[in-house]
């Protein structure tokens, strides 16, 4: 194992979650562990993984077996939008009561699908466990299974107790689920039927800010259908028909890699990794889509493509790009291979990446992070506020790339922010994205409020006792 | 396309669609946060600790901090003692805050961890507290939860260690902005009563930028003072669902006579807090209260016109809802949809007294109305569509109904994630009532002008 960060502010046994660049010999991380009891933890829950995963299947019913609270706190809270039904955007819970964690929920689940099924028009329904069901007991199989067969419509058991995993586990139940979905145990395996267009599944992009309908529309533009995306604005009759794609192009590798694979298993589609974020990213996906399918015509268009929208794009990116130079950028995302992506972006626009955390990385995309930053760059996994505080305070960053959580401790620092999750308001994949990530960037860093933390630490009167170390 | 709800009322028995709750440990985060250097402590998966401060976040754009026990899978079979004496080890170790306060969550309570034992075993540093608070989901809502965190401190830290009651008040504010507690204790200053107000989450999520990140901000309720609460001549309970529990165990305990009062929206409930006040503690109401209520008087009827005869749909907290119904009433305004997500009782207390408060209210003035505790807003919005509302008030889940039925909406409570500066500004006292007038007139104004033909735009309204 690596030496350790030194530091009595961090908590012993996570100092084996942190390096940085060029002090260690070995750059081993360790990650993927769970969290230390007693921690401010970041790090979200399986059915928030797999939630995330599913949420985006617009016209299903998702069902959350539970006692309330985590039907609330996920309702309507991710950004992905929708071209068809907004069923989606509906909490529903079976909001257990004490009698039911303690004689079973199983009747009070069976009669939440009877009642919701008899109102809304779903063809469709997604019941998710959350801890207390997984303690006690209840069948979600049977239930299921029950229900399908007396409404006659699919209904699928997602297996997201909170406490088997962390967020990783969840996203692998949601691609159980999906599996379930495309292929039913017991029905025949569907038939692969050639289509003369060439097709791609587009997993791991959710649509969040209409990002997928970018992407779809590059697609097609070199002759590729989007078969089905998974998930950003999929529907139950388009999930069904993955098995016809001749390729699957993967987004985010942490939620679909599992997916992927068992559909190359299972159907014969190959995969391929993909990223559309900034521009080189974007040229490279798409050139290695054309070059899979091996078509001169497709490879042409691409080119055309790429030249086309990089020179719409570019003078604006200078633009940013001028005025960011030299600015550094500290990032904590969700995934690995986001988190590397991000690294590559901001570098198009004169921006270090001086600390790079990410929740759920994994081993290989660490290594892979350490090989493309820079010396001295912190890097870490599953960090608490004071870990990020130090970091971003210790190397002087000007700006977080984070969730949630993560945007009011970087604006008491009086440090800019970006967010790169599900809050995202405009989309930041292919060549507008690049675009609206520069700006968005560039709106935050160099907006004007900063002025007033930054010399006199907000209020007037106590100037130098809270003013902000040199930046 | 957002409107997924049917006209026709169902009965349902199957759960909540669009819930107009959350469960009990985010309330007793929040209540916790109201400590001074107090890190809340969620005992069970990471996964709800991780929603719990996201929602607080989206709720009040500040950093909340709070640290959980982990739970895996281990824990959830052989129970989660030893997670939580590792969490409160480290706790104090990394974050070295005064208080550590507990709350479970739905998980280790089915497990059924036995918190008070596993607390008294485990190591906590010289002068350093660990108090705590039951709060399993399946009963009550986030409401039960933040009275059950405030009665956690009174069972942990309020004694009676004085001869003679001491000639101050302690004021349970209830689940409600640091803006308005700031103006609850403005109220008590400036009429000179010495007060300890727990929780207090004023100085805490309403901090100011210092350019610095403090892991426990300048504000909160000091141990000490809670201690004395013991010591008060009374406690002040506002708000029967959040407050009252709290305030009773305290009687129990230090025979500190406890008032409850509702949550004072509105002109009626501030006068009877004032009034209270005023009677228990000999003192003058000075003229600067007098000089806010007559402003608001004057502007409630200065634009009463504006309201008269206006249906209103109320949803949100009980104890908010109560005063916001009281209160647009006393403008001349109709409510005739009431509803909380928080089941009717307090844990203990008399069953009903949200329907039967309201339901009094509207008959005081001659009305009758849809009263409903735990319901949900597809129950509301059913209801809406059954009887339509010219306004409709509550927190931001209310926007998919406002749109879908394209009524005027102003946003009160919690969560209000969509729009920002709420928690600095009371819907409290005098002034928060002024607030109130200002947002509903501007609700309903703005719509007139919106849906006014050029012939009719008026200037001056
Ligand atoms: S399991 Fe967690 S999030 Fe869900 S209701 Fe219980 S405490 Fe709340
Ligand atoms: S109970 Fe479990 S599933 Fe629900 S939010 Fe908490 S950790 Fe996640």
């Amino acid at each position: 194992m690596s030496t350790a960060v030194p530091n009595e502010n961090l908590i012993t046994e996570r100092q084996l979650s942190i390096l940085v660049k060029g002090r260690q010999r070995k750059n081993q991380l360790k990650c993927d562990a769970e969290s230390i009891a007693g921690c401010v933890s970041q790090r979200a829950c399986v059915y928030c993984g797999a939630r995330v995963v599913l949420n985006p299947v617009t016209d299903a019913i998702h069902l959350v077996h539970g006692p309330i609270g985590c039907a609330s706190y996920t309702w309507d809270i991710r950004g992905s939008l929708s071209s068809g039904s907004e069923l989606y955007r509906n909490s529903f819970s079976t909001d257990l009561k004490e009698n039911d964690v303690i004689f079973g929920g199983e009747k009070k689940l069976a009669r939440a699908i009877d009642e919701l099924v008899e109102k809304y028009p779903a063809e469709l329904v997604f019941v998710y466990s959350t801890c207390v069901v997984g303690v006690i007991g209840d069948d979600l199989e049977a239930v299921c299974r029950a229900a399908s067969q007396k409404h006659g419509i699919k209904i699928i058991p997602v297996q997201s107790s909170g406490f088997i995993g962390n967020k990783s586990a969840g996203y692998r139940a949601a691609c159980d689920a999906l599996l379930r979905l495309i292929e039913p145990a017991g029905e025949p395996r569907p038939v692969k039927r050639l289509n003369p267009v060439p097709s791609v599944n587009y997993l791991g992009d959710f649509n969040l800010a209409g990002e997928a309908w970018i992407i779809g529309d590059y697609l097609k533009q070199i002759g590729v259908e989007v078969n089905v995306v998974f998930t950003g604005d999929s529907n139950y009759r388009d999930l069904k028909k993955a098995p016809q794609a001749t390729l699957n192009i993967m987004q985010c590798a942490g939620s679909m890699a599992y997916l992927a694979r068992r559909m190359e298993e299972l159907y014969g589609i190959p995969s391929m990794q993909v990223s559309f974020l900034g521009l080189d990213d974007t040229a490279a996906s798409l050139r290695n889509i054309a070059s899979f399918l091996n078509d001169p015509e497709m490879k042409r268009r691409v080119e055309e493509l790429i030249r086309r929208e990089t020179a719409a794009v570019k003078p604006q990116i200078e633009h940013y790009r001028s005025k960011l130079l030299g600015k550094k950028a500290a990032v904590y995302v969700g995934g690995g291979f986001k988190a590397i992506s991000l690294i590559k972006q901001f570098r198009e626009i004169g921006i270090d990446v001086v600390m790079v955390g990410t929740q759920t990385g994994r081993e290989e995309e660490y290594q892979t992070l350490h090989d493309i930053s820079d010396d001295g760059t912190v890097i870490l996994d599953d960090a608490n506020p004071s870990e990020l505080e130090r970091f971003m305070t210790e190397k002087g960053a000007h700006l977080l790339v984070g969730g949630v959580k993560e945007r009011p401790l970087a604006y008491k620092l009086g440090v800019a922010f970006i967010d790169h999750n599900h809050d995202r308001k405009h989309p930041l994949s292919g060549y507008v994205g690049a675009v609206n990530f520069a700006r968005e960037v560039y709106s935050t860093v160099c907006s004007p409020v900063w002025k007033y933390t930054r010399e006199i630490g907000g209020g007037l009167f106590a100037a130098g006792k809270n003013a902000l170390p040199e930046r | 396309m957002l409107d997924c709800t049917p006209k026709e009322l169902i009965e349902r028995t199957g759960g909540m669609i669009n819930p107009a709750k959350t469960c009990q440990p985010i309330g007793a985060m929040y209540a916790a946060l109201g400590i001074h250097n107090c890190m809340p402590h969620s005992h069970g998966s990471q996964g709800c600790c991780a929603y719990h401060r996201s929602h607080l976040t989206r709720h009040f754009r500040e950093p909340v901090m709070a640290t959980t026990s982990s739970f895996t899978e281990g824990a959830s079979v052989f129970g989660g003692g030893g997670n939580l004496k590792t969490a409160i080890k480290n706790v104090f170790a990394i974050y070295n805050p005064d208080v550590m306060a507990v709350h479970t969550t739905c998980l280790s309570e089915t497990i059924g961890d036995d918190v008070p034992t596993i607390i008294k075993s485990a190591e906590v540093p010289e002068g350093k507290l660990v108090i705590h608070a039951n709060t399993p989901s399946y009963q009550g809502s986030h409401i039960t939860g933040f009275s059950n965190m405030v009665k956690g401190m009174v069972t942990y830290l309020a004694r009676a260690t004085a001869e003679d009651k001491k000639e101050q008040v302690n004021i349970i504010p209830g689940f409600v902005n640091p803006g308005d507690m700031r103006e609850i204790k403005r109220l008590a200053d400036s009429m000179g009563i010495k007060f300890i107000m727990f929780p207090d989450t004023s100085g805490v999520l309403d901090s100011p930028m210092t350019g610095k990140f403090h892991m426990f901000p300048a504000g909160g309720a000091r141990v000490d003072d809670i201690r004395d609460a013991g010591n008060s001549k009374l406690t002040l309970a506002l708000g029967y669902y959040a407050s009252s529990d709290a305030a009773h165990l305290l009687e129990r305990n230090c025979q500190v006579p406890a008032v409850t009062l509702k949550t004072p929206i509105g002109i009626k409930a501030t006068d009877e807090l004032l009034m209270l006040l005023r009677g228990k503690f000999v003192r003058e109401i000075p003229y600067e209260l007098e000089e806010e209520r007559g402003q608001l008087v004057d502007v409630m009827t200065d634009c009463h016109h504006h309201f008269y005869g206006k249906k209103v749909a109320i949803f949100g907290d009980p104890d908010i809802i109560i005063g916001l119904t009281e209160f647009v009433l006393s403008l001349g305004m109709r409510p005739v949809h009431v509803l909380t997500g928080t089941p009717g009782a307090t844990l203990g207390g008399p069953k009903g007294i949200l329907e039967k408060e309201i339901k009094a209210m509207l008959a005081a003035s001659g009305l009758e109305g849809r009263v409903k505790a735990a319901g949900d807003l597809f129950e509301l919005h059913q209801w809406i569509k059954n009887e339509p509302v010219d306004l409709l008030m509550g927190n931001t889940y209310g926007k998919y109904i406002a749109r879908a039925e394209d009524i005027p909406f102003v946003r009160v409570g919690f969560p209000v994630m969509d729009r920002s500066t709420h928690p600095y500004m009371p819907i409290v006292g005098y002034r928060g009532a002024l607030r109130l007038v200002e947002m509903i007139s501007s609700a309903l104004l703005d719509r007139q002008d919106r849906d006014a033909a050029d012939e009719d735009l008026e200037l001056v309204m």
